[in-house]
């Protein structure tokens, strides 16, 4: 049981964020804080102002996107230009979120996402 | 000619250029024409953090677009040129016939345009003057990514979103 909801953005193409939110919640269960934000028919300015939007509902200082080049990075990245405290992780996973989600901070989040990545199949 | 694609898309260079067309269509070279952009280092740190180190990109506005455009034509790398608007496009055209074929790959909704296609969102503007560029024997339409059936500006402006 998750003792306090930690807040955060999730930003990606399409579906991406939901779909992610909705493996987060089959893991950890709901009121996990995070929120969805999609790309999809919005302009850079839309993107940026439905990020900031989200941000300022829940109180986060938290923004985790898909691509490294995408609209999504690119907003995030004009947003933290204005909003020092906002720390945009690139590159999003369910171990990246879930490590946030149970209490991780930004740079434990990216080391147990890159301890999380593995090849399997591989002979030997 | 290897400056082979021409694309209008409001967020210029993102995920969908760098991967979707990027990868298999093995660009080598974007060319990114924004008078704005082309001084605003900031900016463009931003473009070149998202783009792997093999592809290079270049920071024009459109006058410098129009005098490097030999240049960029014997390249031997496939390049990709970009503006953000129909507009900035439209003055490119009007000045370098040389460039005959542009591809709307991203205009999304803000006030003003109507939807016409899943991925383009025009003004009544925006519409004359690509029916502009076409009267003047560009050819204008409309693909997202490769993978992605093209759409000809016919067909765009008759579009309702569904599509």
């Amino acid at each position: 049981m998750m003792s306090e909801a930690r807040a955060a953005v999730v930003a990606g193409h399409g579906a991406f964020a939901e779909g992610l939110l909705s493996a987060v919640a089959q893991v950890m269960g709901v009121g996990h804080g995070l929120v969805a934000v999609t790309n999809a028919d919005r302009t850079p300015a839309g993107i940026e102002a439905a990020i900031q939007e989200a941000l300022e509902r829940t109180g986060a200082t938290v923004l985790f996107t898909d691509l490294p080049a995408g609209s999504c990075t690119l907003a995030g990245a004009r947003l933290a230009r204005r909003l020092p405290t906002l720390r945009v992780i690139t590159g999003a996973s369910l171990p990246m979120l879930l490590s946030f989600v149970a209490g991780g901070s930004p740079a434990k989040v990216v080391e147990q996402a890159h301890a999380a990545i593995r090849t399997l199949g591989e002979a030997g | 000619m290897t400056l082979e694609l021409l694309r209008i898309d409001d967020r210029l260079i993102h995920g969908q250029v760098v991967v979707g067309w990027g990868q298999p269509c093995q660009i080598g070279f974007f060319v990114l024409v924004d008078d704005a952009i082309a001084g605003a280092e900031w900016e463009q740190e931003l473009y070149r953090m998202g783009t792997p180190p093999e592809i290079a990109i270049e920071f024009v506005t459109v006058d410098q677009a129009i005098e490097r455009w030999p240049r960029y034509q014997a390249d031997p790398r496939v390049g990709m040129l970009l503006t953000g608007d129909v507009e900035t496009m439209d003055r490119l055209t009007a000045a370098a016939p040389a460039l005959s074929q542009v591809t709307i790959g991203g205009l999304h909704m803000k006030p003003g345009r109507v939807q016409r296609m899943r991925f383009v969102f025009l003004s009544p503007e925006e519409e004359a003057r690509l029916r502009a560029m076409a009267a003047r024997g560009v050819m204008v339409v409309a693909q997202d990514v490769p993978s992605a059936p093209v759409t000809s500006l016919e067909a765009v402006l008759a579009g309702d979103g569904t599509a």
